[in-house]
């Protein structure tokens, strides 16, 4: 059982130029974990009059804010909206097995070999959480930046209300039961696909989301195993330097450095993981949140199309007009203000992920460039000293 | 017992001290008396100061009875030493007892050994040769068919015929050779370098005529390590100076060395031998009194289990660079399809140009793998090896005590019964028993002087040995070492070189 208690950097690596209205500004100073649970303190410091007071902090669980995440795609007013993708669940079972691996494997390493592997785990574990809060917290600086989600309701009741959610939640699950979300999964790629497209800027993003969501998918899956493998060759320089310490004692203290290589593929390995894995998880999900809008858009541009179908009906039988009229007439609102909006949230959906990949890539070449540039001068100082001893 | 213990006079060096030993634990009377043989010598070989302990094997028996004071045997022989050093001499040189094993050959090399590690010792540098093996050749098809190396020797010593050679070998060439030198110097205490292993699988996808990449790799690891071998065998004095090893690197031809195949009858001896060699090796318990050679032992030991997991290690390091290569590859192939689905046109070109950068990386990751094995992991692997001829000469050192002891048993036994003869009473064939266990003690006596004579001299050997090979090794390693962390700079100024030229197209997004 491992508790951690973090206090946490910002790293606002996959979305930017949140949080900086100054009306509304939250963050996760720090989090517990206990076992599988985490506890994140969210902190809000707020100058708009509906709060209560202007700054709180309260206690909030993963649930929560799946569940707030939730009711936002259940209300109907924001169908035309992208909303941030979900939060993951914190997951510690890779850093956990390999925990066990290294108990199971103690009595054959040494000392020095253990300490290392013990320490490097610590970190793996620390790095985990942290991405952790990062989502979470980025989760709910999308929402407090977006002019209409960051009014809502529930949102404001999930920063403010000092007691346990767990009661709202059940209450939600029984209301909707999740009813929207799973017809959404089941039913979006062909729904969004076989709606005939009147417009040419949704025919377009059509056709790209739903190549790049899966291309995005690959992607972060290939980028995962490759930042796996190489965290696997910086373990394994652990072990080697351990051994090799122990057979040079006496000739070689410069061999004692070995142990700074796999600080360096280590360094390479996590930065990797952050500034690119990172970031094409985060876009694979929300591509899928800006799928999910596109369905809800052609959802009710089916319903449109079937109440004109039924307004023709009815006027050709002379029945029900006025009803049939009505319907139609809602259906072509719905359907022209979940365009209008859905456009203005696809445009600047894109110009967020261009952002966010630039920002991304570069920041991650810089830190290659000198990570590398720092390997480059310790293996040149180790040389020299093997060389003159 | 007292008056025994007076430091004997040098010309009755052991004479005097062994006298006591009459009454039935006389065991180095006839010992010492070939100390005072054969004078003269070439040679005026080094001893270091080593030696003295070697002899702390020998009188062990002696010790039993006078016991107090050890310090004084051991001051004895410093003295006997000093004094007598010219007539050492003799030990290394034909001893006038009679060969009982073939180990008399090896007595001319020794000197030639301690000849050499003294030219070793003034010149320096001198040592100039260079082996390269290279060219594998596919000659033959099917099942008979081998790889054929070039062995190129470049070298100014003048034990060589010309400055340049080059020579065909095929793999057996090189197993043949060592089965010879193994033969000759193993049982001395020379630490023989051990040839590459043979691999069934490795050759018969050569043979069969596989052209995929794990073939050339199995063809190349074996080159480099043949190579290896070679320049290890010839960095031994006493090795370089042996005519099979001139014979290998100079003749044109070479017969063929038939029994190193394993199911050859000189293959199955050997197996039989080895399983011998284990049998006798639990039986026979060697008393170690020299602290060194106990110590040296239990290093070797750990040394020996350290590389392994050394190995070990280096192999998993090898291993996953590999693997991640290949997902760097898989990765970069995700990135281009991404680039191309990409509808921001400067997004997409900054994600192609990642693609292209991660193949370039995934090249680079498994030629860094190549190094991290060919330098690492096959060095290792020839250390694990030779740890194992180490061990050998250990063992070998084991049996030639052994061979010692019993011939001492012999020559006692051989004594009871030329006690036992005194008091018969067959008068008529009495002189004719006497002559001849007579005759049996002076030959035991003999053995016994060239037990301990051999046990003496494979210690002594050993000492040397052990001494040059920890040298090599620290030099061996900390070259490799030293090439490898090279190669780790190189693959690290090659990634700057990626990252810097991707920078700006990354920056270029707008």
């Amino acid at each position: 059982m491992i508790i951690f208690v973090c206090v946490v950097f910002q790293l606002r690596s996959v979305s930017v130029d949140l949080n900086n209205d100054v009306s509304l500004l939250i963050d996760i100073p720090d989090a517990l974990c206990e076992r599988d649970k985490v506890k994140f303190t969210v902190h809000t410091k707020t100058t708009l009059s509906v709060f209560q007071k202007p700054e709180f902090s309260v206690p909030r669980q993963h649930e929560d804010f799946i569940w707030l995440h939730d009711t936002l795609v259940e209300t109907e007013e924001y169908a035309g909206l992208i909303i941030p993708p979900a939060p993951p669940k914190p997951d510690f079972e890779s850093p956990r097995e390999k925990m066990h691996k290294l108990g199971e494997g103690e009595a054959t390493m040494t000392k020095e070999e253990y300490t290392k592997m013990k320490q490097e785990l610590e970190a793996e574990y620390l790095a985990v959480f942290k991405k952790t809060v990062q989502v979470h917290e980025v989760f709910l600086q999308r929402l407090s930046s977006h002019p209409v989600l960051s009014k809502d309701r529930n949102f404001q009741i999930f920063l403010e209300y000092d007691q346990d959610l767990s009661v709202r939640r059940k209450n939600a699950k029984e209301m909707f039961g999740g009813f929207f979300k799973n017809m959404v999964k089941s039913a979006d790629e062909v729904l969004i696909s076989g709606v005939k497209e009147v417009d040419d800027f949704f025919e377009q993003e059509k056709t790209f989301l739903l190549d790049y969501s899966t291309k995005i998918k690959d992607s972060t899956t290939k980028a995962e195993r490759m930042t796996r493998a190489h965290k696997n060759v910086a373990d394994d320089y652990i072990h080697v330097a351990a051994i090799l310490n122990s057979i040079s004692a006496e000739e070689n203290t410069a061999l004692k450095n070995f142990t700074f290589l796999q600080k360096v593929e280590g360094r390479v390995a996590s930065d990797q993981e952050l500034k690119l894995t990172e970031l094409l998880r985060y876009y694979t999900r929300d591509i899928q949140a800006a799928k999910d809008l596109l369905y809800r858009r052609a959802r009710a541009l089916a319903d449109y199309e079937n109440s004109n179908k039924a307004l023709d009906k009815a006027r050709l039988k002379s029945k029900d007009v006025a009803q049939a009229e009505d319907n139609q007439r809602q259906c072509m609102q719905k359907f022209e203000k979940l365009s209008e909006s859905g456009k203005k949230e696809l445009t600047s959906f894109k110009g967020r992920r261009v952002v966010a990949f630039r920002k991304n890539l570069v920041e991650m070449a810089e830190l290659e460039i000198k990570h590398a540039k720092n390997s480059v001068s310790l293996l040149q100082g180790c040389i020299e000293t093997l060389k003159n001893c | 017992m007292a008056a025994e213990r007076d430091p004997p006079p040098p010309g009755d060096a052991g004479q005097a001290r062994f006298g006591e030993a009459e009454d039935g634990e006389d065991l180095f009377v006839g010992a010492v008396g070939a100390l005072e043989s054969n004078p003269s010598s070439p040679e005026p070989a080094s001893l270091p100061a080593e030696d003295i302990s070697a002899n702390s094997n020998g009188p062990k028996l002696v010790d039993s009875f006078l016991d107090d004071d050890p310090d004084d045997l051991f001051a004895e022989a410093t003295e006997e030493v000093s004094l007598d050093s010219p007539e050492r001499e003799p030990i290394l040189s034909d001893g006038p007892s009679p060969a009982i094993t073939p180990i008399m050959a090896p007595r001319i090399d020794s000197t030639l050994f301690d000849q050499a590690l003294e030219e070793e010792e003034d010149n320096g540098d001198t040592f100039d040769i260079c082996i390269s093996v290279s060219d594998p050749e596919k000659v033959g098809d099917g099942m008979n068919a081998y790889m054929a190396y070039k062995v190129t020797t470049k070298t100014s010593l003048s034990v060589f015929s010309q400055n340049e050679l080059s020579v065909r070998r095929r793999f057996s060439d090189f197993l043949g050779l060592h089965s010879k030198l193994a033969s000759k110097y193993m049982h001395s205490g020379y630490i023989v370098p051990p040839a590459p292993e043979k691999s069934i699988v490795g050759m018969t996808k050569v043979k069969v005529g596989k052209e995929d990449s794990s073939s050339t790799e199995f063809v190349e690891k074996r080159r480099s390590a043949l190579e290896r071998y070679l320049m290890r065998t010839v960095k031994h004095p006493v090795m370089l100076k042996d005519p099979n090893v001139l014979q290998f690197l100079e003749s044109s031809e070479l017969p063929r060395a038939v029994s190193t195949q394993a199911l050859s009858g000189a293959g199955i001896l050997r197996m039989v031998n080895k399983a011998a060699d284990a049998v006798n090796k639990m039986t026979i318990k060697m008393n170690e009194s020299d602290a060194w050679f106990e110590e040296k032992q239990q290093q070797f030991e750990n040394l020996d289990a350290q590389f392994r997991k050394l190995h070990a290690s280096v192999e998993s390091l090898v291993c996953h660079r590999k693997e991640l290569s290949l997902n760097t590859a898989s990765f970069a192939k995700s990135a281009a399809m991404l680039g191309n689905s990409e509808d921001h046109t400067a997004l997409s070109r900054a994600l192609s140009q990642l693609a292209e950068m991660e193949e370039k990386m995934e090249q680079l990751h498994m030629d860094q793998a190549y190094a991290d094995f060919y330098l690492f992991a096959e060095l290792l692997g020839d250390y694990v090896r030779l740890l194992t001829a180490v061990k050998g000469v250990f063992d070998q050192r084991m049996k030639t005590w052994s061979k010692w002891q019993d011939a001492q048993l012999m020559l006692q036994r051989k004594r009871e019964a030329e006690a036992k003869l005194q008091y018969a009473n067959k008068p008529d064939k009495l002189q004719q028993a006497k002559d001849e266990i007579k005759e049996e003690i002076v030959e035991w006596e003999g053995k016994v002087q060239q037990g301990e004579r051999d046990f003496e001299q494979i210690s002594k050997t050993i000492r040397k040995e052990l001494g040059r090979f920890e040298k090599e090794r620290v030099k061996d390693f900390k070259s490799v070492i030293i090439k490898y962390l090279e190669s780790l700079v190189q693959t690290q100024q090659q990634l700057i070189k990626y990252w810097e030229a991707f920078l700006p197209e990354a920056k270029a997004i707008a």
